[in-house]
């Protein structure tokens, strides 16, 4: 467990050994689920570090975090916290972290590597809506982030049996504190104004998308891309918003090939 | 006892295949089912039962504020209340009430309660909910997990812009102001009665109770489900050293009063049944947001609605099931008086909001119930409480010399 200077505790997810490049992972909305699958083949090349936001999980703080700007602080917070020894990383933010990563890649672009955005969150499209995550009730996540909807349910409950009531409780609160933290910054439209921002953000970028991505259209991508000073588009095949979950080997490819 | 009847103003022409047909009454229901030409009979027809309602004899009348449903039609319940005060001269006026974290800045509300007060001569009842999540978050878009920060924000800047003699500088997390400057301001003083309507947080209770405010529970669930929740309350308010003087609570009962038992079930059932079936089909993921209850709460809270398989609250809900789980207290008015009796004694309240207008009830069926009511069931419950006799903290202080203008306007000088 992690301490920012701020106060906020944070538990770091870690894969490969610490001589590696460093590579920052920044969950999506859905948090750290319990498969590490692509954590860890990113693992075999770099030094990765996954921290977790707070309201999530074991990872407390998040009454510290109310608008865009404290998010994003946090981020750098972390990396400081983190202690990389003065080398740049290259961040990968997927969904909710994606939004969090551009926005740091504007403050503070030259203090990264690379960046890599997979199903990023930030944009608003009149044409291609993001739904409101808000209103589901919890059996309904799994059909809207995986393309595979009971393999995707099975994946965001680790398991858990929704007709044992603890079980659907244990979910619930959880998600009151993940989705009540993230909706600081989704709610009620998922757009805190980064595009007018994104011609700060002068670093290498990535943008990787699922090619059936229900939350985060596709066509966000060509958004991004035209946003960002310098960016590119790479979809995936097979993969909905989940991408690092259902794709975790075809992700890490594209990833490895992109940094390097 | 107090006695206010309230009207929720529900849109009475639903169509029978609604459940059927739409997932929610408030938030995505097609604004096609509104008729803004039969809602002008709707809104007249509701008003006239309010101030037929004073006539009566009752304490007060009753408003609130929703937004974007077919359960209620008072985004404004100012607006209605403006038309209360002017037509009516003695009644408190209870707006129950303004969602304070809405208004942007809040200093609006200030404002116009303060015109109702005075409009009405020191007649109002200030409620401030904090808001249903179906309209604070869905539809006015407030962040859920902040939404209870800026509804303290909010009160906060109301109490004192009521009470500052001078301009004074605001500078909060949600609201910046550099003169606040209230104008005008109320006549009751130090403010009007303040009305908190609330479900079952401990923290709405201390909120409550560390300022002297009524706590009002208004649900549907009745008066059998609601003691759990009072007795809590009065638990917490004996913990903070707190009087227990029943005008600190206040409960909102559907009612209906009838000839005999079996003329109630005649007359209103399909109304009332309506009003279950169709204006509270809310869509379950509208009403609680992550973030909008605190962790703690739902930890206690229910699970029912989160199953896939409990969609359909309310479906197979009947007559006797209302009745019996003290839902809706119907029946001649004896029943009615020795339920109502009940719900008074073991809750603990000095006020009940009386809900005598059901769903699609005709104006008629509205009237006879009402009139019932306030000659027959009323005056035998006037004296419950009678140690807490002249008790009114919670209560409005009117002017004595009060314009009448419902007697003099128009009338050639």
């Amino acid at each position: 467990m992690l301490e920012t200077r701020k106060g906020a505790r944070v538990r770091v997810l870690e894969a490969g050994s610490e001589g590696g490049r460093p590579v920052v992972f920044l969950h999506g909305v859905a948090g750290l689920l319990d498969e590490h699958r692509f954590l860890e083949l990113l693992g075999e090349r770099y030094h990765v570090l996954a921290p977790e936001l707070p309201g999530y999980g074991d990872s407390t703080g998040e009454e510290l975090l109310e608008d865009m700007l404290d998010f994003s602080l946090h981020g750098w917070d972390v990396i400081d916290a983190l202690g990389l020894g003065g080398s740049r990383p290259a961040m990968i933010g997927h969904s909710i972290g994606g939004m969090i990563a551009a926005e740091m890649a504007c403050l503070a672009p030259s203090a990264l590597d690379r960046l890599v955005l997979v199903g990023a969150l930030g944009l608003w499209l009149d044409a291609h809506p993001v739904p409101d995550l808000f209103s589901f009730l919890p059996f309904e996540f799994g059909d809207v982030l995986f393309e595979d909807p009971e393999r995707g349910a099975a994946l965001l409950t680790g398991g858990l049996d929704f007709s044992d009531d603890a079980a659907l409780r244990e979910f619930f609160v959880g998600n009151a504190r993940r989705l009540g933290t993230a909706g600081k910054i989704l709610f009620p439209v998922p757009n805190r104004r980064v595009s007018k921002r994104l011609y700060r953000a002068t670093v290498d970028t990535r943008l990787i998308w699922g090619e059936s991505d229900r939350v985060v259209p596709p066509a966000h991508a060509e958004r991004w891309a035209e946003l960002l000073p310098c960016a590119s588009v790479a979809r995936i095949a097979g993969a909905g918003h989940m991408v690092p979950y259902e794709q975790p080997e075809a992700l890490a490819a594209e990833v490895s090939a992109f940094l390097g | 006892m107090k006695f206010t009847w309230f009207n929720l103003m529900p849109w009475p022409h639903l169509p029978d295949d609604f459940r059927e047909k739409h997932r929610s009454v408030w938030v995505d229901i097609p604004n096609t089912l509104y008729d803004p030409v039969l809602g002008h009979a709707v809104y007249h027809t509701y008003m006239d039962q309010l101030e037929y309602a004073e006539a009566l004899g009752f304490d007060g009348i009753g408003v609130n504020e929703h937004h974007q449903n077919g359960y209620g039609l008072m985004p404004s319940p100012n607006i209605i209340a403006a038309g209360l005060a002017r037509r009516t001269s003695r009644a408190a006026i209870c707006v129950i009430g303004n969602s304070i974290a809405l208004y942007n800045p809040p200093i609006r509300v200030a404002e116009e309660f303060a015109m109702l007060d005075v409009i009405s001569g020191g007649r109002l009842v200030a409620g401030f909910p904090v808001g249903t999540a179906m309209d604070t978050n869905f539809c006015y878009g407030q962040i859920p997990a902040l939404t209870r920060d800026k509804y303290r924000e909010a009160h906060d800047l109301i109490r004192r812009a009521w009470a500052a003699d001078e301009p004074f500088v605001f500078d909060g997390k949600y609201n910046q102001l550099r003169w606040v400057n209230c104008w005008p301001k109320p006549i009751q003083k130090p403010h009007p009665p303040i009305y908190i309507p609330g479900g079952g947080s401990v923290e709405t209770w201390d909120f409550c109770l560390d300022h002297d405010y009524n706590y009002s529970y208004l649900s549907f669930g009745g008066y059998r489900a609601g003691k759990m929740l009072l007795d809590a309350y009065w638990e917490r308010a004996a913990a903070l050293g707190k009087d227990d003087s029943p005008y600190r609570a206040a409960f909102a009962q559907i009612v209906a009063v009838a000839d005999t038992d079996a003329d109630a079930e005649k007359l209103y059932a399909e109304h009332i049944l309506y009003f279950y079936n169709r204006c509270l089909r809310v869509y379950p993921g509208f009403n609680d947001p992550p973030g909008y209850r605190t962790i703690r709460t739902i930890r206690e809270g229910t699970l029912t609605l989160l199953r896939r398989e409990n969609q359909q609250l309310f479906q197979n809900v009947t007559w006797k099931d209302l009745v019996e789980r003290g839902m809706v207290i119907a029946g001649s008015p004896e029943t009615v008086r020795q339920r109502m009796e009940e719900l008074i004694k073991t809750l603990r309240v000095g006020h009940v909001f009386c809900i005598l207008h059901n769903g699609n009830q005709p104006d008629e069926k509205t009237r006879h119930s009402t009139r019932l009511f306030a000659e027959r069931v009323m005056p035998k419950l006037r004296g419950l409480w009678p140690e807490w006799e002249g008790d009114d903290r919670w209560w409005i202080h009117p002017i004595e010399d009060r314009y009448r203008p419902s007697e003099t306007a128009g009338v050639p000088q």
